[in-house]
């Protein structure tokens, strides 16, 4: 039974495709690309009665010194499509991907997502982002064309439209009335959207889904990216899973809101996460050093060194002192990367400063400043600590990323989830169908029903 | 042509001749006649639930048959090929093609699954990993029939170009419109061409893993493409590991010159509407003089030819001729196809389809008229009559879809050669 005055947290699971938090070495670890992988890691969290899993996207094979980067997992398969897929062996868990807004059309990504919505029984989401980066650029036909001070006002006029879409079939304008001949609605699907971005009209193929729309997210944490979850998103992701931090975020971003109309309910706020769980709290810390070790090999502190650095670091050793040469700060040596791009100057001193003062080696400082773990312990701490995090306003729930393919969720649903369903801050069922329903969040009106064909005009 | 009936089991007299025939089954809607969703027996409430769709392939894959086709157009369907219309009496909407492929996938074991995408308004990069997880996620039984976009009024949902706007003369003859849309064609072309390449973009053994280096996978195994073409350039790798079957089938439907050329060019397998068995001769003679002017070696890259036809099957003679046409009254006007449309008994059907494949066919595809009737007659009544005639597979044989056709897994073109 829900705890009375206790805030009810959201939980989701993401199957990490690169980034070394990923530790393809374990001999545990299997494919990334299976779809049994996928099978097994969608099923775990729906055991655990999540909220919904998550796959990033990928658009371009990462370089690091003129190269693909070969350290860390790469290659995956398209997230929508796997989605699909899963919608077929699971039964309630939402479904979400990043599709990205610069490289792709809001009709044929409306499309996709609506139809995924449909073949779920409504349990899609869609993470919105963009790109203004001319390195993935080179596999689209759109190219790297996008300056960075349009990337959320595409996003924005992207999201609109696709809701303008959405929105072109009523509820109740399928009529498949075979006596009166009536299949649809005269007018189903017309739409026209004119504005800077896009200048789009027409009819829309896919009627609308059981969610009206799909359940939309957002990461970001420049001002821009939190005025736009507080705008429009449904969900925030974000990267602040220590407390402190997280608070200031969460009270930054739910602030937002009301400029908007919107209740602070209306967005859900959830970080990204890791656990580590294990008989004790000793066992726990001593898996979590190993865990980060792994992450970080001799090979891997080096080449986040270089990233930083821009320069090739190679005859450093990585388990002795940081180098004495300073940075290249516009010199870039990892591409397709999201960290290391900005403030890498100001990045280098802050690691030289922590390494002289600790006397860290090279591979010690990555380490360090990689943050380690975020909740690490026994199933009683762990549980303990993710429900004093959502209930200090810290987060209204967590992604969690296992460092295991696709075994490394097991220990957070066996062991933790029952002991936050017993304190009454998680599901023990479903209660809904719809991802919205696990969210709380209500399913969007039809605003423009009497409206269409309606000209939505972007500013 | 005369056919043994009178014993039974055990009798082959008049089919063991080349090889066994292939069976697709084309899905759309609630079947291809305009008012097969009135029909008895039809789901029209159920077009856009995934257990529609699931209950059909299922019932494929118990006929057995080489792969299922699943439609798909950006727009909303209409009457006319090259116009939108507003009528309200047809089935209008539909699903993306690849992602209920995708969600049929895991339902099924050994069935084809062959999505339509239209490749005119897409992103190339895109498609090719769709496609490539399709395969990854059906364990090697994906296909993919690109189509160009014919509608100008596509264009307008995208609003970055403009298509060639067919009049009502250029419809009136495929070769006329073929020729309207000969650059989409030829960019269709490149479209396949960069699937093909990413497909090939990681050879099969990239992936290394090796713990002591530290490298996961083993870069000189993964290759840029380097496609740069008048429409646009791609450069990859793939992000997508190569799919199981090396590269998925491409099939693409084809009516006249410049898509048999299209075929020719960038097909495993065609469909084509011939109309009688001298017409099918003659089509297949000129989707041959297609691929001699490509150049194409078929020993090496085989191009397996199947008739489409559309088809209504019932038991009882002059039945399914009756459902016709209670359905062409419905709809007002009799049916309109570009493929040959069959009335018959599962026995009739069988004749036809010996007798046209010995003009050189490997295969058919069905259109059922509706759903799930006409399927479930193919399934349940034409089969076992192929059956009979020792004709068609009693069990699947292979695991994968090329398997099923008998074409070969093809090499990454980036993997060194062996000598």
């Amino acid at each position: 039974m829900p705890a009375v005055g206790k805030k009810q947290l959201h939980l989701a699971a993401q199957l990490p495709g690169i980034h070394n938090v990923t530790v393809w070495s374990d001999p545990r670890s299997e494919s990334q690309i299976a779809i049994d992988s996928f099978v097994r890691l969608a099923q775990t969290a729906e055991r655990g009665r999540f909220d919904f899993f998550f796959l990033a996207e990928g658009l371009r094979l990462r370089e690091h010194k003129g190269r693909i980067y070969e350290l860390d997992v790469a290659g995956r398969p398209e997230n929508l499509t796997v989605l699909s897929a899963l919608a077929a062996v699971t039964t309630h868990l939402g479904l979400a991907a990043t599709v990205n807004a610069t490289f792709n059309e809001p009709y044929e990504v409306a499309r996709r997502l609506a139809t995924l919505d449909h073949l779920s029984g409504g349990r899609a989401a869609w993470n919105v982002v963009t790109s203004f980066d001319a390195f993935t650029g080179e596999n689209f036909r759109r190219g790297g064309f996008l300056t960075e001070a349009d990337r959320y006002t595409r996003a924005a006029e992207f999201l609109a439209t696709a809701r303008a879409l959405w929105d072109s079939w009523a509820d109740d304008d399928v009529r498949a009335d075979a006596r009166a001949g009536e299949f649809l609605r005269p007018g189903a699907g017309e739409f026209a959207h004119r504005g800077r971005h896009f200048d789009v009209s027409g009819r829309f193929a896919t009627p609308r889904g059981p969610q009206g729309h799909p359940v939309v997210i957002q990461a970001g944490e420049s001002d821009a990216g939190r005025e736009f979850a507080a705008s429009d998103a449904d969900v925030i992701f974000s990267k602040y899973n220590r407390l402190g931090e997280a608070r200031a975020f969460y009270r930054d971003v739910k602030g937002r809101l009301a400029r908007y109309g919107r209740a602070p309910d209306e967005l859900r706020i959830i970080p990204t996460a890791t656990a580590v769980v294990a008989d004790t709290d000793e066992e726990a810390a001593a898996y979590a050093d190993e865990i980060t070790r792994a992450q970080v090999s001799p090979q891997t502190a080096i080449a986040h060194l270089e990233a930083v650095w821009g320069r090739d670091l190679s005859a450093y050793d990585p388990d002795g002192p940081l180098p004495d040469v300073d940075p290249e700060p516009d010199a870039q040596v990892l591409k397709g990367h999201s960290v290391f791009r900005k403030g890498r100057e100001e990045t280098a001193r802050r690691w030289r400063g922590l390494a002289e003062e600790r006397g860290l080696t090279i591979r010690e400082l990555v380490i360090e400043v990689g943050g380690g773990q975020t909740f690490v312990g026994s199933p009683r701490t762990v549980a303990d600590a993710i429900d004093r995090f959502v209930q200090t306003d810290g987060a209204d729930g967590f992604v969690f990323v296992p460092h295991l393919t696709p075994g490394g969720l097991d220990d957070l649903v066996d062991r933790v989830v029952p002991l936050l369903q017993e304190k009454g801050v998680f599901r023990e069922e479903y209660a809904g169908t719809t991802l919205r329903d696990h969210l709380g969040l209500r399913r969007p009106d039809l605003t423009r029903r009497h409206s269409r064909p309606s000209t939505t005009e972007a500013s | 042509m005369t056919r043994d009936t009178g014993t039974g089991i055990g009798t082959d007299t008049d089919t063991g001749t080349g090889s066994p025939l292939h069976l697709a089954v084309a899905l759309d809607g609630a079947g291809w006649h305009p008012a097969a969703w009135r029909a008895a027996g039809a789901r029209p409430g159920d077009l856009f639930t995934p257990g529609y769709w699931a209950d059909l392939v299922a019932e494929a894959e118990r006929g057995l048959v080489d792969f299922v086709t699943l439609e798909d157009a950006l727009g909303l369907q209409s009457a006319a090929f090259h116009r939108t219309d507003d009528r309200t009496d047809q089935v209008r909407g539909g699903l993306d093609a690849v992602l209920l492929a995708a969600r049929i996938a895991p339902l099924t074991t050994r069935i084809g699954l062959v999505p339509t995408t239209n490749v005119t308004h897409t992103e190339p990069f895109h498609l090719a990993i769709g496609i490539a997880t399709l395969d990854h996620a059906s364990r090697g039984r994906a296909g993919w029939r690109p189509q160009i976009s014919a509608r100008a009024a596509d264009a307008t949902h995208f609003g970055r170009r403009t298509t060639p706007r067919l009049t009502d003369d250029d419809v009136r003859d495929p070769e006329l419109i073929a020729a309207r849309l000969r650059p989409l064609f030829a960019e269709a072309a490149d479209v396949v061409e960069v699937a093909r390449r990413l497909w090939d973009s990681w050879q099969d053994d990239a992936e290394i893993r090796d713990a002591a280096t530290g490298r996961f996978i083993d870069r000189d195994k993964l290759h840029p493409i380097h496609f740069e073409g008048p429409h646009f350039s791609v450069r990859g790798p793939s992000i997508t590991p190569r799919p199981p079957q090396g590269q998925p089938l491409v099939a693409s439907l084809a009516h006249a010159s410049v898509p048999y050329e299209f075929a020719a060019r960038a097909s495993d397998v065609v469909f084509v509407t011939p109309h009688d068995r001298a017409g099918t001769r003659a089509v297949l003679a000129q989707v041959d003089e297609a691929v001699a002017r490509s150049g194409r070696d078929v020993r090496a890259r085989p191009l397996k030819r199947f008739g489409d036809l559309l088809v209504f099957l019932d038991a009882e003679p002059g039945s399914a001729a009756r459902r016709k046409a209670r359905l062409d009254a419905l709809a007002g006007a009799e049916l309109a196809s570009d493929a040959e449309v069959f009335t018959g008994t599962p026995g009739d059907l069988a004749d036809l389809l010996l007798d046209w494949r010995s003009a050189g066919l490997d295969g058919f595809r069905l259109r059922p008229g509706t759903l799930p009737h006409d399927l479930v007659a193919i399934t349940r009544g034409l089969v076992p009559e192929l059956h009979r005639r020792r004709a068609f597979r009693t069990a699947y044989e292979a695991m994968t879809l090329r398997g099923h056709l008998g074409l070969p897994r093809p090499g990454s073109r980036y993997a060194p050669v062996r000598s």
